[in-house]
């Protein structure tokens, strides 16, 4: 069954109309790719899920685990457990990554105790043991933001999460942590969607599908080799 | 303005109050010694319009005032507060002026033991003018003269109540002294005097005031902090004030800091309607060093008048001038950070550092720095910045489960964490809960 379904999302900024009509669903359990040239309206479509004000939703739905949430405010889709990690995270000085990330588990449930256990190991997982009292991104590094976004997917173990470009600018060990990260968390029955660039992250990673997106509508949908081809022959192919 | 004719202040009035409290001839020649300063000095000239301050329709001697006879008695916005804060019963009455606090009476008196066994000093102002007249006489309003200001000078007139502490050389006073309520209702806190002196080597940390708001009918406070820090001693005093939207807050606080002495101020303002605070440490010894820490919180119809200043007269001195406001709504907050280093303080050092969140279009800021340096051996640096909120920052956090007020105090709290995590934990913990309810009731 589609846990997250979003149908004909038309979504404009600052007037600019960005997406014209997407339509895509995500399953229970499995890997969603997402590519797309740049400024194809890729991060603008995982905004507009997440529900953030900026990205007005002109026409379309957006349905999770059946319920239309397309009215709903931002903090409570995360609490239904929605989880969107970032392109650029932004850099929040003066709190805690812990301090922050226990009040967003309290806020979706997560016992205190339970907490302190998935935070530990989440950061020694993510190898991340320095940075768990540091503020929130600051001065964290480009690779380090990336698992400090991973981290916090862990601890709040979302029904889905959309994932904007975990992969770029890691070093090779990170991205092989990352990948098998959100392998985990797929197994564990998260839907993801994963927006990337670049193939290699698949490899670890095989997607059940790929969904290309083009000047704001998705143009191409199919299985992994998708990935491959557009590596190949680029975006011209599927235009 | 203040009329030129008959105010409530007269000489008969102060002799009263020194009868009535049983002084010394001494303390009555300085009491009005102080009023004839007052009558001569000008308001300030800077800051806030203090034209609603009416000398003549205030209650100088507040065993006259009425003490709050019901809740019904007290804003709406008050009584919400305590609730929401949890508050427990007798504090709720204390607070408001309801009455005397019982439990605070009982932490008071055995920290009070413990303190005494160690030879601190630490009682009512009155009591230690009748106990310990000379210690009194030698060190009361010589921090600040009454020919400082018009306030210093009124306060010097009409003051009563407060806090006397006196730590015996090398002593370290371990658990951090507060006034208690006792203390407290003695003066309803209007004209109170707060004198610590620590002999060489000692340290010690009080505390005033505190986060849950507090109500009081009188509309001008106006009370003196002097701090004496002799060679290599160790004086922190931490305030924190949130008073009601009626009060006008005019303080006078200031520390002497002598050779290897350090003298910290930390301050947290949130209420009263104005409030004017520039706590300053004369850096007198070489070596002297001082922090002044401050963060304010003003919202709708507040000008919070702030600042801090460090006076290096000594070389090797230095100083810490940090400070992080809030403003929300149609408040407007100043800074003053100023750093006066004289021809002989070579090797000073000092750094003033402001910045400022709005959190509203109406809110407005100034931040005034002055840097006067006469010497060429310094090292002296200033940094401001305004800032507001971001929608990156706020969104980021929302989209973890956050709301808009948890997100919104989170980031504001994360602002003043520089100064928060400087102040007790139980007062942390309390300002936390009370800006996160002011975001709740701006969002609604
Ligand atoms: N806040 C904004 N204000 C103005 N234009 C915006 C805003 N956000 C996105 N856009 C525009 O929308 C288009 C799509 O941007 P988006 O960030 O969604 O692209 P993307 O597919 O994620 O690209 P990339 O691969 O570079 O990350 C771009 O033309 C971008 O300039
Ligand atoms: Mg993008």
């Amino acid at each position: 069954m589609a846990i997250l379904e979003v149908k004909d999302l038309v979504v404009s900024v600052e007037g600019k109309r960005i997406l014209n009509g997407v339509s895509l669903s995500l399953e229970e359990g499995k890997v969603h790719a997402l590519m797309g040239p740049n400024g194809s309206g890729k991060s603008t479509l995982a905004f507009a899920i997440a529900g953030h004000p900026g990205y007005v939703i002109e026409s379309g739905r957006i349905f999770f685990v059946g319920e239309d949430i397309t009215e709903v405010p931002p903090h409570e889709r995360a609490r239904k457990g929605l989880f969107l990690g970032f392109q650029y995270p932004p850099e929040v000085e003066g709190v805690r990554l812990r301090e922050f990330l226990r009040l967003a588990a309290a806020n979706c449930q997560e016992p205190f105790c339970e907490f302190q256990k998935l935070y530990r190991e989440a950061l020694e997982y993510l190898h991340m043991e320095d940075l768990g009292e540091r503020e929130l991104n600051v001065g964290f590094s480009g690779g380090e933001k990336k698992r400090s976004e991973l981290l916090q997917m862990r601890v709040l173990r979302p029904k889905v999460a959309l994932l904007d470009e975990p992969d770029s600018g890691v070093d090779v060990d990170a991205l092989r942590l990352i990948a098998s990260g959100i392998e985990e968390a797929a197994r564990s029955g998260t839907a993801v969607l994963l927006i990337t660039h670049y193939p290699r992250i698949l490899e670890y990673l095989p997607p059940a599908k790929v969904f290309i997106l083009d000047e704001g509508r998705v143009v191409k949908e199919d299985g992994p080799e998708l990935a491959w081809e557009i590596e190949r022959t680029g975006y011209e192919a599927v235009r | 303005m203040m009329r030129r004719t008959r105010t409530g202040l007269t000489v008969e009035l102060i002799e009263e109050i020194s009868h009535e409290k049983g002084e010394p001839k001494w303390m009555l020649e300085r009491r009005l010694r102080s009023l004839r300063i007052f009558e001569k000095l000008p308001m300030p000239r800077f800051g806030p319009d203090l034209s609603e301050v009416d000398f003549a329709d205030i209650s100088y001697y507040l065993r006259t005032v009425e003490p709050v006879q019901n809740w019904d008695e007290l804003p709406e916005e008050i009584r919400r507060t305590f609730e929401e804060l949890g508050l427990p019963e007798a504090e709720r009455k204390a607070l408001a002026g309801l009455g005397a606090q019982v439990d605070s009476e009982v932490v008071y008196r055995s920290i009070l033991q413990e303190v005494r066994a160690q030879g601190v000093i630490f009682e009512p102002m009155e009591e230690a003018l009748r106990n310990h007249p000379e210690l009194v006489r030698a060190h009361f309003m010589k921090v600040i003269p009454p020919e400082d200001n018009k306030f210093a000078a009124l306060h010097g007139a009409v003051w009563s109540g407060g806090t006397f502490v006196w730590v015996p050389e090398g002593v370290e006073v371990e658990i951090p002294l507060q006034a208690y309520f006792r203390m407290q209702t003695q003066g309803v806190g209007q004209f109170e005097h707060t004198l610590i002196v620590a002999e060489p080597g000692s340290s010690v940390h009080y505390i005033e005031g505190c986060s849950a708001p507090r109500y009081t009918r009188v509309a001008l406070h106006s009370g003196m902090v002097e701090i004496v820090a002799k060679e290599g001693a160790h004086v922190r005093f931490t305030t924190i004030q949130n008073w009601s939207r009626n009060v006008y807050n005019l303080n006078n606080k200031r520390a002497i800091a002598y050779a290897g002495a350090a003298v910290d101020w930390v301050s947290g303002s949130l209420g009263s309607k104005v409030t004017m605070l520039y706590p300053s440490t004369i850096l007198a010894g070489k070596g002297a060093k001082t922090e002044n820490l401050s963060f304010s919180f003003s919202r709708d119809g507040q000008w919070l008048d702030l600042g801090a200043r460090a006076l290096h007269f000594a070389p090797d001195t230095s100083s810490r001038l940090v400070s992080r406001s809030v403003v929300q709504g149609k408040a407007k907050s100043v800074f003053r950070g100023k750093l006066y280093v004289a021809p002989e303080a070579r090797g000073a050092k000092g750094h003033v550092e402001c910045s400022t969140l709005l959190l509203s279009p109406e809110a407005e800021t100034e931040t005034i720095p002055t840097l006067d340096v006469r010497n060429d051996e310094v090292e002296v640096g200033h940094e401001a910045t305004v800032g507001r909120v971001s929608w990156e920052q706020l969104f980021y956090l929302m989209s973890r489960g956050l709301d808009e007020a948890e997100a919104m105090s989170l980031i504001v709290n994360g602002f003043v964490s520089p100064i928060l995590r400087e102040i007790p934990f139980e007062y942390a913990v309390e300002l936390r809960r009370l800006l996160e309810m002011s975001f709740a009731e701006a969002i609604g």
